[in-house]
Parts: structure tokens; sequence; C-alpha cells
């Protein structure tokens, strides 16, 4: 008999499974919940897009491309990055085609943490950073951001939590779950803080393009004296609607993307070949279909925050990505048991802030990516479930 | 103003509350305006899209291709008005191409139909010919599939 568990590395074994699984096998069992749980846009990928990734295969392109990624769709990428931010990077060694955000991410952090290295971590956030940082060898260390500073990363929490061994700092905006962004002025905090030091930024960007603010999105590369010292991640998943193609990218200085090349390379091999030229489609002419996809959810989020905030679920703008992180705190329960509950008796499905780490407790994250009939069918359904609750309160 | 009319054109029954969110309007602003939009005839009537099969109700509806003779200084004016009198009618268009009035007709059976246009339609001074489609089935109407309920093929819950 096979003895699995001691195939195991403890490293792997110790991982936890995610924390909403049982929320999972809870809703399979119902035939009518709504979910508001989802992180990937509802629209579809805009029809020219798909058209091209239909064309290549017509045309036979069925083959690997480079390791880098096909030299056109980096081209487009560069000036993208250049027409939207005034970054600039050279499409033949600053770019890197990636499966999706996410191996973006994994590439990263695996070519430059090792043991005993530090990672900086500001939480709430998406959940791949610290396994990752850990399945490296490096030590995760957690920055709690506050609700009273809209979930931002401040240079004094950023100051507190860096040793010597801190070598990266994750800087995940705008972000999954809080919807909290990070304006120019409070870049400038950051880079003030890094400039002296030879600390890396993995900035995830991937959101980027769903900033509803007047200025837009602002990345840490655009700060003076931070391009050489980032990594700038994103994709083609959210922007664009097209989490199915699994297409990302990373971008930064050539020695670390050359590093990150050969993991890619011997981990992947290359993109898929048919997102990659949808992809370049994508980003030479899918500007409008970003700013349609982008007013859309906006109307949604102003429907949604007003209507948890008249609910009493207070709600800090979120000015990007698409959710809500709703303080829950005056039901007196916690994230858990408000996410069960609300899912037991009105079969809603919102995820528990602390799926996101600690410090996530009190809050839950709604997402919006949904048709606005589906959300205002949810908000009947919470106001049902903070009335009946109100009601088990005051008689208890 | 674009964008108010679109929501409704999507939804006639939101809320003034919901639309002065999605649109960061004030309630007022947003009941000003459509109270505007009326008066001006830019919004005509609001209607809910039913699938009358469904609703238990015998319902038979033609597309009626006329053609048809223009008057002078009225063109088709005159003889579109006089057909969209008619209570059976539901739509009228002007064409380009093969005819030129395209004539939506609802009725309860297919006998009834066919006695209007023998005789409503036909005998009408202007119209030289009338060439009737029945419908057969209705899949969709004004953007939204009667039938079919769309599926969400995203997963149930994400990180």
């Amino acid at each position: 008999m096979m003895d699995y568990q001691s195939l195991l590395t403890d490293c792997i074994r110790d991982i936890k499974p995610s924390g909403i699984r049982r929320f999972f096998d809870i809703a399979a069992e119902m035939d009518d919940v709504i979910s508001l749980s989802i992180g990937e846009p509802d629209f579809k990928t805009p029809w020219h897009v798909r058209q091209e990734g239909i064309h290549s295969l017509e045309k036979g392109h069925t083959h690997y491309t480079s390791n880098s990624g096909l030299l056109s769709l980096r081209e487009g990428i560069s000036s993208y990055l250049n027409r939207r931010f005034g970054l600039s990077y050279r499409p033949k060694d600053e770019i890197l085609v990636t499966v999706g955000g996410s191996e973006a991410i994994d590439l990263c952090i695996r070519s430059v943490i090792s043991s005993g290295d530090e990672v900086l971590i500001p939480e709430p956030s998406f959940v791949c950073y610290e396994p990752i940082t850990r399945l490296a060898g490096g030590t995760p260390v957690i920055i709690e951001t506050k609700a009273e500073n809209q979930f931002r990363l401040t240079p004094q929490e950023l100051k507190e939590k860096i040793t010597p061994k801190t070598k990266l700092l994750i800087l995940p905006y705008p972000n999954n779950p809080t919807g909290a962004i990070m304006r120019r002025e409070d870049l400038e905090g950051i880079a003030q803080v890094l400039r002296e030091t030879n600390i890396l930024v993995l900035s995830d960007e991937i959101y980027g393009e769903l900033t509803y603010n007047q200025n837009g999105h602002t990345s840490i590369a655009q700060i003076d004296g931070m391009q050489e010292r980032t990594v700038l991640v994103s994709g083609f998943s959210k922007a664009y609607a097209m989490t199915g193609w699994r297409l990302g990218y990373l971008c930064g200085p050539a020695p670390l993307v050359a590093a990150m090349t050969k993991l890619h390379q011997y981990a992947i091999m290359s993109a898929p070949t048919t997102a990659q030229y949808a992809a370049i489609e994508a980003i030479r002419n899918g500007d409008e279909d970003i700013v349609h996809m982008r007013d859309e959810y906006n109307m949604r989020r102003r429907l949604l925050v007003d209507g948890l905030n008249r609910l009493g679920l207070s709600c800090f703008e979120p000015e990007g990505a698409f959710y809500c992180f709703p303080s829950i705190q005056s039901t007196g329960l916690t994230s858990e048991e408000f996410c069960e509950q609300l899912l037991y008796t009105q079969h809603v499905a919102v995820v528990p802030g602390t799926a996101f780490g600690g410090c996530g407790e009190g809050f839950v994250r709604v997402s919006y990516c949904y048709s606005t009939n589906h959300l205002i069918e949810a908000l009947h359904r919470i106001e049902r479930f903070i009335e009946d609750h109100k009601g088990r309160k005051s008689h208890a | 103003m674009d964008k108010l009319l679109k929501l409704l054109d999507e939804n006639a029954r939101l809320t003034n509350a919901q639309l002065a969110s999605m649109l960061g309007m004030t309630e007022q602003d947003v009941a000003d305006k459509i109270k505007e939009l009326e008066k001006d005839g830019v919004i005509r009537g609001y209607k809910p899209i039913v699938n009358w099969e469904k609703a238990g109700r015998e319902c038979v509806t033609a597309l009626i291709e006329l053609k048809v003779t223009p008057k002078r200084d009225l063109g088709f004016d005159e003889i579109a008005r006089t057909i969209l009198a008619f209570d059976e009618v539901e739509s009228v268009y002007l064409m380009s191409g093969g005819y030129d009035l395209a004539v939506t007709v609802n009725g309860k059976t297919f006998q009834e139909l066919a006695m209007f246009v023998a005789k409503r339609l036909s005998p009408l001074d202007s119209v030289l010919s009338t060439a009737t489609h029945f419908i057969l089935t209705r899949y969709k109407e004004r953007g939204i599939a009667l039938n079919d309920v769309p599926t969400d093929e995203r997963r149930f819950f994400e990180l």
C-alpha cells in the first residue's frame, strides 16, 4: 500500500484548503441560491476578440509560441501600458506573457524568495500570496490594513514591518476583496519608504482597468524611481472578461524577467497560443469594451453600495475591482456566522471576510459581477435577513 | 439622460431610488427627468414583455407585408396612420426593399387575423397587395428570450 501522506512535503500538507469549501457544499444542496460570491466578470469575451481566437485556429496557429509569448502580443502590451499609464517596457526583454496573472505571481515570488526571506503581504487580499511564499520557503509577514484607512496600505504600517530579511512587498491594488485602491499620493508615500531599500514590489494590478474614480488607475511603476524596483503583474481576465483564456503578463527589470522566463520555460513552456492571438486583438482594439464594461460595473457598484448602506451594513466606497466589503458588525455576528445564516435562511451566498485574512473579520465580500436584477433580488433577500435577525435579537 | 433611458429600456420597473443610486443622481432629479421625458413624448409607455403562451391566452400574431401607393404630399404617412388606428395592429413600420409597410397584427385565432386582412386591410384604397406571414414561435422579444432562462456557467464560489 502506498503511503501518500509520507510522499507529500510538510509544506504542501500544511497549506490549508480554501475556507469557503464548506459554504460551497451547503449551497450545492439548494436550488435557488443567489450567489454574490464570484470573482469573475459576467460578460462574455467581446466578440471581435473571440473571433481572432477562432481565426488563429482556422489558420492553423496551433503550435507553441516563443517562451516569452508572441512578440506582437508583447509589443501590444508595451504600447498599451504606454498609452494608458505612460510606462515604457521593452517588449523584447522586459515583458513575459503568462498563464493568467496567477502564474505571474507564482513566478515572481518563486524567483526571488528562498528560505528565510520575508514577504510583506497586506491583508485582506487575494488568497494565493501566502501559500506561494511558504512553498518557496519564505516567511509571509502580514500587514493588516484597516477600514478606517479604507484598507489602503499606509507608509507607517509598511515601515513597521520591514526587517533586514524583507525582500518583497506584495501590493494588491485595486484590491480583492475590499475594492480599495491606492491613489497616486498613497503610492508616493509607499515609494518614499521603499526607495532607500533593496525591496522589490510585486504590484498585482489585475483589476487596474476597473477603477471608478475620475483619475483612473495609477501604477506604482509610474512613481519616480519605482519602475526599477517593481514587477507589474496584470492580465486579460478582468479587464476584457477573458478569465477562461488564462492569459496574463508580468513586466519588470530585464534581469528579473530573464530569471522568471527560465522558470516559466521549464514549468509552462508558453502561454496558450489561441489565447495569445485573441489577446493581441483585445489589447489593440479593446479599449472601448473596457469602458463599456466599466460603466456597467460602476452602475451596479453604486446600486449595491447604496443598498447595503441603507440596510445598515456600512460600506466604505470601493473605488476599484468589482467587490464591496461591507461591515456586518451591526448584526453582532461573526463573518462566518453571517454568511452561513444568510445562506441557510435566504439562500444568498457571500464570502466571509476572514477568507482573505484574519483582519477580514467583521466584513463580508459581496461581488457585483451580476445583472442588476440579480443584485436587486439579492438586496431584497439580505434586507429580509437583517429584519428577521433584528426581530430574533430583540425577542431574545 | 441616455443612461437613464438605457436603464429603463432594460428594466422599466427599476424604482427611482434604484435609478438614482446607479446614476449618481438624487431621487428627485430622476423623477423630474422621467416626467420630462414623458412630457416630451420621448417615453411613450411602459409594458411588460409577456409570454402569452405561458399565460394561457390564445394569441396569434401575423407579420403582414403591404405594398401601397403613396399619396402626393402625404407620402406613406396617411395610409400608415389609417392602419395604426386599428386596435388589432401592434406595430407599423415603413420599410426599405421589396415592400412598403410591415404591419404586425394580433388576434385570437388564425381565422380572425385572416378576416382582418381580408376585410379591413386589403380593401383600403392605397393598398396594392398584402402577404401575410403567421408567427409560429416567439423565441425572443425586445431583447429578452421568452423561454430560455439564461444560465450562469460560472462556478459558484470563487476567491
